[in-house]
């Protein structure tokens, strides 16, 4: 039997052989064993939550090689890493290092130009598609500094993106009572008043409020894939466990991955990494556990680099 | 009908400035429009200016009587060239709102010309002026104030704001003030300006399509022009359907 799942996603691979239905079940029922045998009869192994041991094309996010100059200036330079579904990545680095540029380039924002290297995201090119595309494809990027948008309110324009994102995978769109009901579900997981998602995007919040707006609006649109850029800055010692406890509750499932951008531990004592990397110079210069985030807290970069 | 309002306009004219002459020529003259509010009197008029071709003209001419209210709202946005001129006179205690957008891409020249007089004491005059311009269109405000001696109490707002889609679109704003009373309050703020590109990328990423986030954005810009109009909701409406064929 030669079957060819290349450029296939991991959902399509399952459907195809007619176990998707069988497979989400078993997923649910949190039956490790059951899942391996289902994913052996499409190639592919699920370990103990944390990697797809599969062909480096199945991987959730890969990046090879990735160079990107902003204003003519080369800011990544020959950047990889891979993510699979399950994973919760940290990125540390000093400051000026690239992160959000990463962060950037991997949602499309203009200006960031990738001049060498590729971008798989569930095995299709993420670079060949426009920033609405990516989101519609499962991929959220949470901004370091979340943009104020006078005149536009939260559910407004959540309501919009989400139906255009439903659009594009072929869903039905959410009613208006529908999308509400949702909203303040997820508002009230990150403790957030519903009536500011009443009010104009991101006017007027303070830097931790709209950093639980960013996720309240990650909750909304349940992305596959979610690079958190900073999220934890800003943030007072009870938004931190909250958002964190928001960040597990929305993103840590078999089928979602997360990438954290960020300076300190203490975002990592909620959300626990299974990976660590130090980007430094436009480049990942090691990668570790848990325990590298610890040593750099004690030690410095220079002392890993 | 006097012979000097019959001799067409030319561009030494400072309320014909920008105006597009020629054809302007084709509808000239232009026979005023009187509106006059009466003594305590409230009235609200909204015109929607969405001519398929050629050139439209109009000259309001509105006298409001002591402690009366006029709340005007035009949307501007059809013709190769569409002018909507409003003279406005206030009598004693009298407000008087002008609440106006413009929409216009390809080669169109829409203006908005106003003289508003503040002829007697406490008027009170605001005017929201929002512009989105695209392609080769041309968008002009050119606005007077007068507040005549001895209106003291006056209160005057001009709030005066273009967007231009595209680098080849061309905003003209002139807020303008002639004064000669002591006690007055006239603020005008006038600004061009193109979209904001983190705004809109900020938007995309969370899966707005660009003309949707476009669309969005430039809705909130010109909702101030229409907001607390009595026909707010169809203004925005019709501005937002000619946004969406603009983008
Ligand atoms: N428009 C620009 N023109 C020139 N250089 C830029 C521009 N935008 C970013 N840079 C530079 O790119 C480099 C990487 O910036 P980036 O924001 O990715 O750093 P970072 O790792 O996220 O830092 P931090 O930890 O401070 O958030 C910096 O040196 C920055 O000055
Ligand atoms: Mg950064």
């Amino acid at each position: 039997m030669a079957n060819d799942y290349s450029g296939m996603t991991v959902n399509e691979r399952l459907f195809g052989a007619g176990l998707l239905d069988d497979y989400d079940r078993t997923r649910a029922q949190g039956d490790l064993t059951k899942l391996n045998e289902l994913l052996a009869k499409v190639g592919l192994r699920f370990e103990n939550g944390s990697h797809w041991d599969l062909d480096p094309s199945f991987y959730m996010l890969n990046i090879n090689n990735l160079h990107a100059t902003v204003a003519d200036k080369p800011i990544l330079k020959g950047l990889s890493l891979t993510i699979n579904a399950g994973e919760v990545h940290a990125i540390m680095g000093p400051n000026g290092a690239g992160k959000s540029t990463l962060g950037y380039v991997l949602g499309g924002r203009p200006g960031y130009e990738v001049t060498g290297g590729d971008v798989t995201f569930d095995g299709t090119d993420l670079l060949a598609l426009a920033p609405h595309e990516r989101a519609a494809a499962g991929l959220f990027l949470g901004f370091q500094y979340p943009v104020e948008i006078p005149g536009v309110s939260f559910v407004q324009f959540l309501r919009e993106a989400l139906n255009s994102q439903r659009k594009a995978r072929g869903q039905a769109p959410l009613s208006g009572g529908e999308f509400l009901k949702l909203a303040r579900e997820k508002a009230a997981l990150l403790r957030m008043d519903m009536d500011m998602l009443k009010r104009p995007v991101n006017v007027g919040f303070s830097g931790g409020e709209k950093k639980r707006a960013e996720m309240v609006q990650m909750g909304i649109l349940d992305p596959t894939l979610a690079i958190l850029d900073e999220t934890d800055s800003g943030l007072d010692i009870d938004a931190l466990r909250i958002c964190g406890e928001g960040i597990n509750a929305i993103m840590r499932k078999p089928d979602k991955a997360v990438l954290l951008i960020t300076h300190y531990q203490r975002l990592l004592d909620y959300v626990k990494p299974d990976f660590v990397h130090v980007l430094a110079g436009g480049r990942i210069i090691k990668t570790g556990g848990p325990e590298l985030a610890l040593q750099l807290e004690e030690e410095g970069y220079e002392a890993v680099a | 009908m006097n012979l000097a309002a019959l001799s067409m306009p030319t561009k030494s004219d400072e309320a014909f400035r920008y105006a597009d002459l020629t054809a302007l020529a084709g509808v000239w003259p232009v026979e005023p429009e009187e509106i006059t509010v009466p003594a305590g009197a409230s009235e609200a008029l909204s015109i929607v200016q969405d001519a398929a071709s050629g050139a439209v003209a109009r000259q309001l001419v509105v006298t409001l009587a002591a402690d009366a209210i006029f709340d005007l709202r035009i949307l501007n946005l059809g013709g190769a060239y569409g002018r909507i001129a409003v003279d406005a006179r206030l009598g004693e205690a009298a407000q008087f709102t002008l609440g106006a957008a413009q929409l216009g891409s390809g080669d169109q020249v829409l203006e908005i010309v106003t003289q508003v007089t503040h002829a007697a004491p406490d008027a009170v005059s605001r005017q929201v002026i929002r512009s989105v311009l695209a392609g080769h269109a041309t968008g002009t405000y050119l606005g007077k104030v007068a507040v005549a001696r001895g209106s003291n109490g006056t209160d005057s707002e001009q709030s005066v704001r273009a967007m231009l889609l595209d680098r080849t679109a061309t905003a003209n704003a002139k807020p303008e003030l002639e004064i000669f009373a002591d006690d007055v309050k006239c603020a005008h703020g006038c600004a061009v300006g193109e979209l904001d590109a983190m705004g809109l990328f900020y938007l995309e990423s969370r899966g707005l399509p660009p003309e949707e986030a476009k669309k969005l954005m430039l809705q909130a810009f010109i909702a101030e022009a229409f907001s607390g109009a009595a026909e707010e909701e169809k203004l925005q409406s019709l501005a937002l359907k000619r946004l969406g064929d603009m983008l």
